[in-house]
C-alpha cells in the first residue's frame, strides 16, 4: 500500500491510469520517449510504469546533460585544470564523471584545483577572490543552463574580469531529438517533452516533430500526475489521429519560451558545426561554443585543449541506454561493475541518469510491481460502478 | 543541476536590481533575476530557480505543490538545496 500512498493523490493517478487503459487499441503497442532525465527520475521514483498498461512503454531519452558528455571532453577539462595557476570549477554532478584518464575527483586528489560550485556566478566569485589565478567554469547542460552561462559571461565583461573563462559544453535538445527520430533502432509513437528546457526555448521548436514526423509531443511537468496526464494526452492524440505539440506544463512553460534567455545565448554563443555526444556520436549543429565577440572568455582559445576522442569502455552501454534502445538493467555491468559509487558510464553518475535513477529506485519498484499492480487492480475494480 | 527548485522572493535588492533574495525551504540566498527582466517581480512572487538564476515566474499554489513533490524526491533535492546553501552570489 505504501506504493500507492507515495502519490499525493492516488485516486487521480488511478483515474488517469484507467483512462489511459481505455484509450489503448487492442493489439497495439505504444512507445513514448521521455526526453528529459528529470522525468526519468520521477518515473522510477514513483514506479509510474506500473500505472501504465503493459502495452504502453516509456523509453528514456538523452536529456541528461552529464550523461551525454563524451569522455574526451572530460579529459580536455582535466588537461585545462592541470595547467599551472588554473582553478577549474563545475557543477557537483560533473565531479564523478569518468573520462579516459579518470574523473575530476581523481584529478583533484592528484593535485589539480577543481571546485564544485552551485552556479556559474559562484565560479565568477572564485575568479574575483583569486586574481592571480585563472578560473575556468566547465559549463554543461541543455538550454536550461546555457542562459545562466551567457549571463555570467556578460557579468564578467561588465566587471572587466580577465582571469575568468568558460569551457563551453552546452548542447541543444532539438538536434538530439532529430538524431533519435532518424535512428533506425527505435520506433516511437510520441514524446514527453522536456519541461525545463522548454521554459527557455518554448514549444514552437518541437513543431517539426508533429508536422514532419507525425508524432505528438506533450511538454510535461515533473510531478507523477503531470507525467501520467501527459501520457494520457499523447494517447488521446493518437486515438483521434492528431499529431500536435501540446503544453501540459503551461503553469511554468510559456509557449514562446524565455526571449531574454534566448537573446543572451545568441549574444554570447554560436552553434558548433558538430559535437560528439556520448552514445549518439557526432551530431551537427548540436552544441554551443563561445562566440568570437566573447573570445576573451573562451577557455578553448585560451588553453591548449587536446581534443582527443576517447572511446567509451567496451563494457559500457550508456549509448544504447541514452538512445532508449536498452533499459538500464539490460546493460551487462549495471549494478555490478557499474554503480553510483564507482560508475563506469555517465548514466550511473547523475541523479538524472536513467541508470542511477533505476539503481536508486527502480529495483525496489520492480520488487513491488506485483503488489502494486494488484493494488491498482483492486482499486480499479472497486472504483467501477 | 537541471532540477529546477521553486523559491519565494523575499526582496529585490535595491542596489542590484538584477538580484533578489529568495527563500527556498528556509535557505535564504541571493539569485539572479536578470532573465526575467520583462516580467514584473515583487516580494511574495515565486520563481523557478536553476543554478542561481530565476528562469520563470510560477503560480504560488503550483510552486508549493512542486516543492512538496521535490522534498519527496529526497536525495536529489537535498543535494540541490545543499548546493544552493553553499552559493554566495553577489
Amino acid at each position: 500500500m505504501r506504493f500507492v500512498d507515495e502519490f499525493r493523490d492516488a485516486e487521480k493517478a488511478i483515474a488517469l491510469s484507467a483512462q489511459i487503459t481505455a484509450l489503448c487499441e487492442p493489439g497495439r503497442h505504444y512507445k513514448f520517449m521521455e526526453v528529459c532525465g528529470g522525468h526519468t527520475h520521477t518515473i522510477y521514483k514513483h514506479g509510474l510504469e506500473d500505472y501504465l498498461p503493459d502495452t504502453v512503454q516509456l523509453v528514456h531519452g538523452p536529456g541528461c546533460p552529464v550523461c551525454v558528455i563524451p569522455m574526451g571532453r572530460v579529459d580536455d577539462a582535466i588537461a585545462i585544470a592541470e595547467e599551472p595557476g588554473v582553478i577549474m570549477t563545475s557543477f557537483g554532478d560533473m565531479m564523478r564523471v569518468p573520462g579516459g584518464r579518470g574523473s575530476f575527483f581523481d584529478s583533484n586528489a592528484a593535485g589539480a584545483d577543481i571546485r564544485m560550485v552551485y552556479s556559474p556566478l559562484d565560479a565568477l566569485k572564485v575568479a574575483q577572490a583569486n586574481p592571480s589565478k585563472l578560473v575556468v567554469f566547465m559549463a554543461i547542460g541543455f538550454e536550461t543552463t546555457a542562459p545562466s552561462t551567457a549571463m555570467t559571461m556578460l557579468r564578467a565583461e561588465a566587471l572587466g574580469l580577465t582571469n575568468f573563462s568558460i569551457f563551453c559544453n552546452h548542447v541543444t535538445i532539438i538536434p538530439a531529438i532529430k538524431a533519435i527520430l532518424d535512428s533506425p533502432d527505435l520506433r516511437l509513437d510520441g514524446f514527453i517533452g522536456p519541461g525545463h528546457v522548454s521554459t527557455v526555448i518554448g514549444c514552437r521548436p518541437y513543431e517539426f516533430i508533429a508536422r514532419e514526423h507525425n508524432k505528438p509531443l506533450v511538454c510535461a511537468g515533473f510531478e507523477p500526475l503531470d507525467i501520467l496526464q501527459s501520457v494520457y494526452m499523447l494517447m488521446l492524440q493518437l486515438k483521434e489521429g492528431r499529431s500536435e505539440v501540446e503544453n501540459q506544463y503551461s503553469r511554468v512553460v510559456p509557449w514562446d519560451g524565455n526571449l531574454k534567455a534566448l537573446k543572451v545565448i545568441n549574444q554570447t554563443m554560436t552553434l558548433r558545426p558538430y559535437f560528439e555526444w556520448r552514445g549518439l556520436g557526432f551530431i551537427s549543429h548540436s552544441a554551443l561554443a563561445v562566440n568570437d565577440r566573447y573570445a576573451a572568455f573562451d577557455a578553448e582559445r585560451i588553453f591548449n585543449v587536446p581534443g582527443v576522442r576517447v572511446a567509451d569502455p567496451k563494457a559500457c552501454q550508456c549509448g544504447e541506454v541514452l538512445k532508449g534502445v536498452l533499459k538500464p538493467w539490460e546493460c551487462k555491468v549495471f549494478g555490478t561493475a557499474c554503480t553510483p559509487e564507482t560508475p563506469i558510464g555517465t548514466c550511473m553518475v547523475s541523479s538524472e541518469g536513467a541508470c542511477a535513477a533505476y539503481y536508486n529506485f527502480g529495483r525496489f519498484t520492480r520488487e513491488r510491481v506485483k503488489e502494486a499492480t494488484r493494488t491498482v487492480d483492486i482499486e480499479l475494480t472497486a472504483a467501477r460502478p | 543541476m537541471c532540477l529546477g527548485i521553486p523559491g519565494e522572493i523575499i526582496e529585490i535588492l535595491t542596489d542590484r536590481p538584477d538580484l533578489a533574495k529568495v527563500d527556498v525551504c528556509g535557505v535564504k540566498r541571493a539569485i539572479n533575476i536578470g532573465l526575467l527582466e520583462d516580467e514584473e517581480l515583487n516580494a511574495g512572487d515565486w520563481v523557478l530557480i536553476h543554478v542561481g538564476f530565476a528562469m520563470s515566474k510560477i503560480d504560488e499554489r503550483e510552486a508549493k505543490a512542486a516543492l512538496e513533490f521535490l522534498e519527496g524526491i529526497g536525495q536529489a533535492y537535498a543535494e540541490e538545496l545543499a548546493a544552493l546553501s553553499e552559493s554566495n552570489i553577489t
